[in-house]
């Protein structure tokens, strides 16, 4: 195995032969921003956020995927790739759904924070509003298409860890949605173990644990009752 | 089958049409059928019967005639006159035109001037066929030399020396990108593949691809290559299984061309007959098959990752490259992808020779390129050219100009890939850079003339809805940054947009041409920022 000597951002870094950038930037404590990376599973390289400039290179290259290669010099965060970075973000928010102030996700949402991390304050897209489904169906989970952001992590997450491969994606273009099944409701889905790894693996409150959405808040009135009745009357049943 | 017999074939099939002191060409590719070409051409058999005249005239279909926009196209052979726009009752006229001469002219269809430019400046190397022999008898491809070349090649040549004729050809790859095709093959031929369970440390399994998923608005070229000449595929396909060492190929082909299919099926089959394609083809060591795999409708599995997806049975996603399938391919085995009319060329190559190839066309594009010339111009149709050609001989002297004595404005080449080429710079000759240069692109052969009546935005809207609609929706710029720009293109349209409005289309456009994943979104701005650079005016009028 041979080692690779490169630059990123002007600081010099050493990595393995077969690394891609991504990996040899975090090694070094240089942060490139990602979406729909997610260490385990295979790289999709769709969501073109960890694009880097590559000097010598025409093209933008993803760094989830690209390999480090000798004497490479490497730029993460040039004035071209934060105002693109940005639009992307803004495209992704102008796609669907996403409402924070009533989301599961709200304030533990990778999106948000990558939105924050680009200084996305508004989009400068007009939101298009798309007419999209929720699937509680499932008893313990949902998934709310409007929140969805394509990155697929579920799919890969369900395929090459779990191995029941219930998730694809159906359509194509601005109609891609994710499938269950044999595009079934999700609680119909008999290669679904109840894993839960989707929920865990989605960046949004796209796919959600049942009980933790802003309405589904419950109060047990009733017990409040019982106890000053335990007290006073020293009845301990319900 | 050994060299004996196959000219043994050829021989039998000229004595055969020698027998005919006439053969009478109907056109059956799909434009002409399109207009009827079928009952003319029954029409035509009916009134050679009826004349008498079996002993001496035979009536064939074949292939495109080139003359698209002038179905259903007759050729009388041995005298050339070309028949446009012939309705079936006119068959009994042209029958007895053959005896009587043309001196009822008035009941003939039109004939087409052979001397016009549209004819005369072509120069068919991949159409040589075309227009020439029935694409449904093998006979008449192998009398006209077929397969001799393959035979030349797997008996005479090594590999290598394969390899090195079509490097030195100066062949780039026809389906847009212009890759030198010999550099492709020999990449691929330097590849090993991983060891598989049944294949431990040999050289493994590679695959030849031909790309006919032709997609763009407007082109017909693979399509006419396919559906006039489909065995000059096989041969070129099976030259590039023994240049690269592969011993399967596979043609895949969009289902929106059911003849081309059924075309490229029988010509499988009759190859198979005769032991052209199979194992241990001219008895050499060699062996190739060849399977179709028809697309199910999707522009992008024309890109070449998702064209490998599609055939192993997946969704057809483009992936990042590296790995290019030349290293990893079809089942992660190295794969070499050309394109139709890439594959077209390999024969005349190896028969004439690189240095003759190399001859025609300017410094850095070598040979022909065939064009589908379309849209606002008097002569539709196929038209094959030597690169260098300028887009003024194509669009002015080739098509004729606008109908009815109108200004043309553009030319768009490349599909929703490329751009437009205004009139100023018809000076410009076609090859890749030149036109690169322009900011559009060579594409796989589409060229769409407008004229001052068209609306360029109108244009760059048109594509930009044909791109949100077929991208495939993995990458965010191509899926949400193609809706964003066909909106802000309506808003202009609907002359609801400002100043801001248009300085968002620009940077939008640069944005989805530098991030999106793979060809399809890289180029979908490219029409927006080609009418942008030409047209701006016509922008701004909208504001």
């Amino acid at each position: 195995m041979s080692v690779k000597t490169l630059t990123i951002n002007n600081i010099p870094v050493a990595a393995e032969q077969g690394k891609t950038i991504l990996e040899a930037a975090k090694e070094s404590g240089i942060h490139i921003p990602t979406l729909c990376y997610l260490e385990g599973v295979s790289p999709a390289a769709a969501c073109r956020v960890c694009l880097v400039e590559i000097e010598g290179s025409n093209k933008l290259q993803p760094a989830c995927v690209t390999q480090v290669a000798e004497g490479m010099v490497i730029y993460t965060d040039t004035p071209k790739l934060q105002q693109y970075r940005r639009m992307d973000i803004e495209l992704l928010f102008a796609e669907g759904n996403h409402v924070c102030a009533v989301c599961v996700a709200n304030g533990n949402c990778e999106l948000q924070d990558l939105a924050v991390e680009v200084g996305m304050d508004h989009s400068r897209f007009p939101y298009r509003f798309p007419d999209r489904s929720v699937d509680v169906s499932h008893p313990q989970f949902g998934i709310d298409h409007n929140r969805c952001i394509l990155c697929t992590r579920c799919v890969r997450v369900c395929d090459e860890i779990e191995g029941a491969h219930v998730w694809d994606v159906a359509n194509r273009g601005e109609n891609c949605y994710i499938v269950s099944g044999l595009h079934q409701p999700w609680g119909e889905v008999d290669a679904c173990t109840s894993c839960g790894k989707c929920v865990d693996a989605c960046p949004t409150g796209s796919i959600f644990r049942k009980g933790t959405t802003t309405d589904e808040k419950s109060r047990d009135r009733a017990k409040l009752e019982f106890l000053v009745n335990a007290r006073e009357k020293h009845e301990w049943t319900r | 089958m050994d060299l004996e017999e196959l000219l043994e074939i050829g021989q039998q099939e000229r004595d055969r049409q020698q027998q005919k002191k006439t053969r009478i060409r109907c056109c059956t590719a799909a434009g002409c059928l399109s207009s009827g070409a079928e009952t003319v051409k029954n029409n035509l058999e009916i009134a050679v019967i009826e004349a008498g005249l079996e002993d001496s005239v035979e009536v064939c279909g074949v292939g495109c005639l080139r003359f698209c926009g002038r179905g259903t196209l007759v050729e009388i052979d041995p005298n050339g006159i070309l028949y446009e726009e012939v309705l079936p009752d006119q068959a009994s006229g042209i029958i007895s035109a053959l005896s009587e001469g043309d001196k009822n002219r008035e009941e003939l269809p039109r004939q087409s001037d052979r001397n016009h430019p549209f004819f005369a400046l072509q120069m068919p190397l991949v159409l040589e066929n075309s227009g020439k022999i029935n694409p449904e008898r093998i006979e008449e491809y192998i009398a006209v030399g077929g397969y001799q070349r393959l035979h030349h090649v797997l008996m005479e040549m090594t590999s290598a020396e394969v390899i090195e004729e079509i490097s030195k050809s100066g062949l780039r790859g026809r389906g847009g990108g212009g890759y030198p095709t010999g550099l492709k093959w020999a990449t691929v031929a330097k590849m090993r593949s991983p060891p598989t369970p049944l294949n431990k440390g040999g050289v493994g399994q590679k695959y030849v691809i031909c790309n006919a998923d032709e997609g763009d608005p407007g082109a017909f070229m693979d399509r006419s290559v396919l559906e006039s000449d489909p065995h000059r595929i096989l041969e070129g396909m099976a030259i590039a299984g023994y240049a690269i060492g592969a011993n399967y190929g596979y043609i895949y082909v969009r289902a929106e061309y059911p003849l081309a299919i059924k075309r490229l099926e029988k010509a499988i089959q009759q190859a198979k007959k005769y032991e052209l394609l199979g194992s241990q083809i001219f008895d050499s060591p060699f062996d190739f098959k060849i399977d179709i795999r028809v697309g199910a409708g999707a522009f992008v599995c024309g890109e070449e990752t998702a064209l490998i997806g599609s055939i192993e049975g997946k969704r057809g996603n483009p992936r990042p490259r590296p790995p290019y399938p030349a290293e990893s391919g079809l089942w992660g085995c190295p794969t070499l992808i050309n394109n139709v009319e890439t594959f077209a060329n390999i024969v005349p190559i190896i028969r004439e020779g690189s240095d003759w190839y190399s001859s025609i066309g300017t410094e850095t594009s070598k040979g022909t390129k065939v064009f589908a010339l379309t849209g606002k111009v008097s002569n539709t149709g196929l038209i094959e050219v030597p690169m260098g050609t300028t887009v003024r001989q194509i669009v002015a002297e080739m098509g004729g100009g606008v109908p009815d004595g109108g200004k043309v404005k553009a030319v768009q080449t490349g599909g929703p890939s490329g751009g437009c080429i205004p009139a100023e710079f018809f000076d410009t000759p076609v090859d890749y850079e030149s036109l690169l240069k322009l900011g559009t692109m060579m594409g796989s052969g589409g060229a769409i003339v407008m004229d001052e009546e068209t609306n360029m935005v109108e244009i760059a809207r048109f594509y930009m809805e044909f791109c949100r609609g077929e991208s495939c929706g993995k990458c965010v710029p191509c899926r949400a940054g193609t809706v964003q720009l066909y909106a802000l293109l309506s808003k202009l349209l609907n002359r609801q947009a400002n100043q801001s409005d248009l300085e968002q289309l620009e940077a939008l456009s640069y944005m989805v041409k530098e991030t999106s994943l793979c060809g399809l979104g890289q180029s979908a701005p490219n029409p927006v920022l080609s009418t942008l650079k030409y047209f701006q005016q016509e922008y701004l009028d909208l504001i």
